[in-house]
């Protein structure tokens, strides 16, 4: 086998978390890993900075991925709190469900989740694209100032409140809108950008399906009535 | 912050095995809630016609012996006294007023102590322990002292108990017209009162699912609660869901956690059905249902 395949093992249940996260800092990380018994471990494979792959095999707690850049890490199993939070690019995937804020504060990359992300999805996300193939918790992209977040299930109360410009696409129900969200028209082009992001994603979905929403921009300049 | 696990055993070996596995659970949430820790097992049921007590002593010289036959673990001990509830705890308080009831009912033993989980673990034997199900706490203290009183799971009412991750704003109000409609309490503590509150529900006539929904109406704060009753036990998070809790099932048990990694030591964990249960909805498990 060449070097450049040769894939890293870890086991969670004998290395200490914290050797591998200082293992995937090193300046020159193998490319790709394979981690075993994460056993809901926070902060599993976080601030990685480096283009390499990191298969992890179970469940993971908190803040999994986090700061990632670069990377690729697939989770198979489900995430806690936090997944790939302040993500600045690469991709986070998630085969389970993904707890709350996932991607918050995401700058760049992808995150997709193949269950449910719970609560403040994509809150304070600021670039970074979020597909959930199931459905998304309230207050999700709860102060979203820029990126995409695609949801094929249905998202909770709340959605999209206070939001700045990024754009949400859901091809289910919404609960209801946050404050200053609201519908808008789903044109060619951004059924393109849907269309582009779901493929990346690897999600069999029709972009024509969902629905768009957006930032009514009224919160952008003080208004008494809004302070009440 | 706190951390709080429930399982309930679905096989004959998790129920031989239940005060180990929360054991382990209550281990792994230990850095939630370092200050104290606490137990409630569901066990064999007292005698026809006795009450099961669950009591604690500050005296580390306590003479159980005077209570006659008496589990004795660590700083408490479960003893059966004949009688209804009411006339045993009125017994014990009478004989031995210092001595302090954590819990009173058919089936129910109570533990907790300050100071670490795993510790409290330990001294206690729990590793022994068989039972049907129960609920366990660690606690990081924000509304009230580091105390054993003030541990959790909180019992005020026949094998009912709370525990709780979270804190209320508006337990002192609440406290104040519960004791009005007659419900006591021993400490100054948050959790107390939603224990109180359920059982003045429960008293007025409302099922733990209706006691629990009403929860979502007069309680103002942020909670996860795992309420444990003679026959299983429930699980609410605040509408908010400002506290995490994740749910898992397989065949031989079904368990709650804060997080994940308590789950994580179960037998089989890896592939049971795990889910995060939704804020403002109230999910059940009973020996009826199972």
């Amino acid at each position: 086998m060449a070097v450049a395949d040769a894939i890293e093992a870890v086991d969670l249940a004998v290395t200490p978390l914290r050797d591998l996260n200082q293992r995937l800092h090193e300046p020159d990380p193998a490319p790709r890993w394979r981690i075993a018994h994460p056993s809901g471990a926070h902060a599993v494979a976080v601030g990685i900075d480096a283009e390499i792959e990191v298969d992890v095999d179970g469940h993971v707690g908190y803040y999994c991925a986090g700061m990632n850049k670069r990377a690729t890490v697939r989770v198979h199993g489900n995430a806690g709190v936090g997944l790939a939070e302040n993500i600045m690019s690469g991709t986070v995937a998630v085969d389970g469900y993904a707890g709350q804020s996932c991607a918050a504060s995401g700058r760049g990359g992808l995150v997709v989740v193949r269950g449910d992300a719970s609560a403040r999805c994509g809150i304070s996300m600021k670039g970074v694209r979020i597909v959930v193939e199931g459905s998304v918790g309230h207050m999700s992209a709860f102060m979203a100032q820029k990126g995409v977040l695609a949801v094929c299930g249905d998202a909770g109360d709340a959605l999209g409140d206070s939001i700045y410009e990024a754009r949400l696409y859901v091809r289910g129900s919404v609960a209801s809108l946050g404050s200053d969200c609201v519908e808008k028209e789903l044109r060619a082009e951004h059924a393109d950008e849907l269309g582009e992001l779901l493929a990346r994603a690897g999600v069999d979905a029709d972009p024509r399906d969902f629905r768009r929403y957006g930032s009514a921009r009224r919160l952008y300049s003080f208004q008494v009535d809004d302070a009440v | 912050m706190c951390g709080i696990v429930g399982l309930f055993a679905k096989s004959p070996d998790v129920e031989l095995r239940l005060g180990a596995l929360l054991g382990a659970m209550v281990t792994q949430l230990a850095d939630r809630g370092p200050d104290s820790a606490g137990m409630a097992l569901y066990r064999e049921p007292a005698a026809l016609g006795s009450t099961k007590l669950s009591l604690f002593s500050s005296d580390p010289h306590e003479a159980w012996a005077a209570l006659g036959d008496a589990a004795v673990h660590a700083s408490h001990a479960v003893v059966e006294l004949e009688g209804t509830a009411d006339e045993a705890v009125a017994r014990v308080r009478e004989r031995f007023p210092h001595l302090r009831v954590m819990s009173a009912g058919d089936r129910i033993e109570i533990f907790k102590e300050a100071g670490h989980p795993r510790e409290f673990v330990e001294r206690f034997g729990l590793a022994e322990m068989a039972g049907s199900h129960g609920l366990g706490h660690t606690r990081m203290a924000t509304e009230s002292r580091v105390t054993t009183e003030g541990a959790h799971p909180f019992s005020t009412g026949l094998d009912l108990c709370l525990v709780h991750n979270g804190s209320l704003s508006n337990h002192n109000r609440l406290r104040r017209q519960l004791r009005r409609e007659g419900i006591s309490f021993q400490t100054e503590n948050d959790t107390e009162v939603a224990a109180g509150f359920l059982e003045w529900r429960l008293r007025e006539g409302d099922n733990l699912h209706e006691a629990l929904e009403r929860c979502l109406v007069e309680l103002d704060g942020f909670y996860t609660f795992a309420v444990g009753t003679a026959d299983g036990f429930a699980v609410l998070r605040d509408p908010i869901a400002c506290k995490p809790a994740v749910m898992a099932e397989n065949d031989d048990w079904v368990a709650m956690a804060s997080e994940y990694r308590a789950i994580a030591v179960l037998p089989g964990a890896d592939a049971a059905e795990v889910w995060e249960p939704e804020p403002a909805r109230v999910y059940s498990w009973d020996r009826a249902r199972v």
